[in-house]
């Protein structure tokens, strides 16, 4: 009768005490968000008194989670970008031409003279003039062909290559395409994030979205046209060539030169001729590779006109160092061991697999790979923001004096419980989103007054139950028990249903409508939660400390 | 004493004339229907594409000005109305700028943006665009479409839980009521031109979720006294457990709209039409449980062979302790 073990009692609030406990900093949320951001920087090598104060605000032995607030509560820009993956096709084949022209034209006596012909992007067409070698020809170009790196390809090599009459037509082959999609958007994604994590803002979202499309989300920044601008920056890679290397910042380079600093080498720097000697915009694709020791190393390509100028520069200079430079930064300087024709080359140093990577995105990272198409832009005013927060906060007051006011008129002291539940409820709430770092947006606060006024809705249940239960049962105490017992399957399922309502609205929507979907469904959780285990202890305890006889509800 | 809202025992007759109530609902769908295929919505960019620009300045908004300023730029359909909202300052004027997607963008053009704007500054030198959002006619046909299946899908899930728990009657009624919510709501959309946009969506799901929340409240009565009076006809057991959970469903559709009403009226206006969409909902769902979602269950009929060890069904969770 009426009785809840001890140890389900310490659970019951342990569970609510630490709600509390992940929910409080929101309270706080300006002096958290300095403490956090302040901590973040000191990780990042920022070590100063002024950052250490900013730490101290907060104690760090609490919980410091935030909600954070979506781009309609903050203002910032919204970004959905199309990658136009089939531009690289283009570049690869054009880049193909003059290996493939090498190969026939040691061949002239089997095929003929060569010439290419005009051809859609994407295709590569020559035409042979002895078509009987045609056989020949399509052995040779094939030849060129490399195994595709991808999981899904393994066994293909990227090139097709068919003969037309007299014409050699080579494309890209479609695991070859596949893999460049996928490497594309990777390269995107990586650009996007590098340019905007210069920019320094606060918790930026960079996603993929579907197959070829990439959600970007920057709060605080001014407007979308200016991260546009941020994204469409391309990064400059150059290879350049080394005068001297030193320890100290203050070398003066001379004319002509320039002082670079390592990126991994703390405190080292480089001298540099200022004039590259190939830039980034020439190099057509960089790969992770092993060297012939089976040491990773990134494997290099670049365009006709990079590969001429490159293959000079390594001829004449065998035995010196030249250095890969990405936005002001030395990656590398590895020494010329040979000339290296062709314009392709490969990178050694002690690179660990995940570094060879790293280094073969950055290198490709240059510049975007392909274009992107703007799909959806948003621009949110910070002050729209401010005063969708305000309205929310006094509409979710509001909301919720209203409720608790109307309990407590319809159920009396069984009506409080069910208020005390109700603002542990909200408490919850914010502390599992702040435990999961869920993004609160407008619609989430709508999700949270619904919430309000649907999370009496179990309490309501079980006391209308009980109020039945008491006209027919033995007793308070056997209605009570009763009253929750006939209630739960009403509450279980009701629950469920509006679940899976936002579980599908989670899963399906987008943006602001997943935030909505994410207060909806802790909501549930939480007012069910609170609902069976806490309003239940509430007047268990009661219950005991009183003993009525008869019970009013 | 106690605020009721329902008499404690009430014995109201819901099904004296259920061909009424199915006739009103049924002429009400027409009408929604009617007025959608006709009318059509009032998509907001998120469906049709375009842009949309909110303005604040301190001087008041002229509606002409801003018109004359942005038809010299032909862009097309352009759509200009004022907002107003008792949250707002003395000095703040909003203004809704709804720029239709330009023949032959497959994307977003800044160009269309940049030129709007400069139009509106010369009218309003102190102008701010405290909002400007551009969605590309590509990206708005997927969202439709997303959200039509994210609804069929809801509804879909539904069933198949109801069907699970209770009877598949059960859950063609709970599902005849989701369907009779959701025109009405886009009825209502379409008879006023409410701006219908992805965040409606949201709400249309809501009220899936709230409608049923009510539904299953009564039919889990319903499966519990189809047990307890064995001998009772349907329509009498119906009846029974309507009034039963009457004081339930009028005590849990105030809360919740009281709740609602306050973020109607405080909440600012960038949400007001997804919570005038739930407001409506509450109070059609809470009509659809009684008066549709029982009435269909009436007219199918239900087994009443609940030869099952009875005393688990109805409350399969009864012996969950706290």
């Amino acid at each position: 009768m009426l009785q809840i073990e001890s140890w389900k009692r310490v659970l019951i609030w342990a569970t609510v005490a630490l709600g509390l406990l992940l929910a409080m900093p929101n309270a706080f949320y300006s002096r958290v968000e300095t403490h956090n951001d302040a901590v973040k920087a000191i990780d990042l090598g920022a070590d100063t008194t002024e950052n250490r104060d900013a730490a101290s605000t907060w104690p760090g032995f609490l919980p410091s989670g935030l909600v954070n607030l979506g781009l309609d509560l903050r203002g910032g820009a919204h970004l959905l970008a199309e990658v136009q993956v089939q531009d690289v096709y283009a570049a690869r084949i054009d880049a193909l031409w003059p290996d493939v022209r090498d190969v026939l034209r040691d061949a002239r006596a089997e095929v003929g003279t060569i010439r290419l012909q005009p051809s859609a992007p994407g295709e590569l067409r020559v035409r042979i003039s002895e078509p009987e070698g045609m056989d020949r020809a399509l052995e040779l170009v094939r030849g060129l062909a490399r195994p595709v790196v991808s999981l899904t390809g393994a066994g293909a090599t990227d090139l097709a290559v068919s003969g037309e009459e007299d014409e050699v037509v080579v494309t890209l082959s479609e695991a070859e395409k596949t893999a460049t999609d996928e490497r594309t958007i990777q390269q995107s994604l990586e650009i996007i994030r590098r340019r905007i994590d210069e920019v320094g803002t606060r918790e930026p979202t960079i996603q993929r979205q579907g197959f070829d499309r990439i959600l970007i989300q920057v709060p605080g920044i001014g407007s979308a046209q200016e991260l546009k601008d941020i994204i469409g920056t391309t990064a400059q890679l150059t290879f350049q060539p080394v005068v001297g290397r030193s320890t100290d910042p203050g070398t003066s380079p001379g004319v002509g030169n320039e002082l670079l600093p390592s990126l991994d080498e703390e405190g080292v720097f480089y001298t540099l001729e200022q004039a590259p000697v190939v830039t980034g915009e020439e190099l057509v694709d960089a790969q992770p590779a092993f060297d012939q020791n089976g040491q990773p190393a990134v494997n290099f390509r670049f365009n006709p006109a990079g590969a001429r100028k490159f293959g000079d520069y390594t001829a004449e200079n065998i035995g010196s160092p030249f250095a890969i430079v990405l936005d002001d930064e030395v990656i590398s300087a590895p020494v010329i061991q040979s000339h290296i024709p062709g314009g392709s080359g490969i990178i050694t140093g002690n690179f660990t697999i995940e570094e060879s990577t790293n280094l073969a995105i950055l290198l490709r990272a240059g510049a975007l790979p392909a274009e992107l198409e703007f799909l959806e832009e948003r621009t949110i005013g910070p002050e729209l923001g401010q005063d969708s927060i305000d309205a929310g906060k006094i509409a979710t007051i509001v909301a919720f004096v209203a409720v608790l006011v109307f309990m407590g008129l319809s159920y009396g002291l069984f009506g409080l419980f069910a208020n005390i539940a109700l603002i542990l409820n909200i408490a919850l709430i914010f502390g599992l989103l702040s435990l999961i770092g869920a993004t609160l947006t407008l619609p989430g606060i709508a999700g949270i007054v619904l919430t309000v006024g649907m999370a009496v809705d179990a309490n309501v249940l079980v006391f209308e139950r009980i109020r039945e239960e008491l006209r027919t049962a033995r007793g308070p105490a056997r209605a009570i028990e009763l009253g929750y017992e006939k209630a739960l399957s009403a509450i279980v399922d009701a629950n469920i249903t509006t679940f899976i309502t936002a579980v599908i609205l989670y899963l399906m929507g987008s943006g602001p409508v997943r935030g909505f979907a994410v207060t909806l469904g802790f909501g549930i959780l939480t007012s069910v939660f609170t609902a069976i285990f806490v309003t239940r202890l509430l007047i268990v305890m009661w219950f005991e400390r009183r003993r009525p006889k008869t019970l009013e509800v | 004493m106690r605020l009721r809202l329902v008499p404690q025992d009430t014995n109201w007759d819901f099904f004296s004339r259920p061909l009424l109530w199915l006739g009103i609902s049924g002429v009400l769908m027409v009408v929604a229907l009617v007025s959608f295929f006709l009318q059509g919505l009032n998509y907001g960019i998120d469906f049709r594409g375009g842009t949309t620009i909110r303005t604040e300045s301190a001087e008041s908004v002229d509606v002409g000005a801003y018109r004359d300023a942005l038809a010299a730029l032909e862009l097309g359909d352009v759509v200009i109305s004022e907002v107003f909202d008792p949250n707002f300052r003395d000095d703040q004027n909003v203004a809704m700028v709804r720029i239709q997607a330009q023949e032959g963008e497959e994307a977003v053009s800044s160009e269309v943006i940049e030129q709007a704007r400069g139009a509106l500054q010369q009218v309003s030198p102190d102008i701010k665009f405290v909002s400007v959002e551009s969605v590309g006619p590509k990206v708005s046909g997927e969202l439709i479409r997303t959200a039509f299946i994210a609804v069929a899908l809801a509804i879909g899930a539904v069933l198949v839980y109801i069907w699970l728990r209770f009877e598949w009657q059960f859950a063609l009624g709970a599902v005849a009521a989701l369907v009779h919510d959701i025109v009405l709501t886009i009825g209502i959309f379409s008879e006023a031109q409410i701006r219908f946009d992805l965040a409606i969506i949201a709400a249309l799901l809501t009220i899936v979720g709230y409608s049923l929340n009510d539904t299953v409240v009564v039919f889990d009565r319903v499966r519990e006294n189809l047990i307890k009076y064995k001998s009772k006809d349907l329509k009498e057991v119906l009846n029974i457990s309507i009034n039963e959970t009457l004081s339930r469903t009028f005590m849990t559709s105030v809360t919740t709209l009281l709740a609602l009403i306050a973020l109607f009226v405080l909440g600012g206006d960038v949400i007001r039409g997804f919570v005038f969409a739930m407001i409506w909902g509450v109070i059609v769902g809470t009509y659809s449980s009684i008066f549709v979602a029982s009435i269909v269950l009436l007219r199918l009929g239900v087994k009443r062979d609940w030869s099952k060890p009875t005393d688990t069904t109805g409350n399969q969770f009864g012996d969950v302790d706290a």
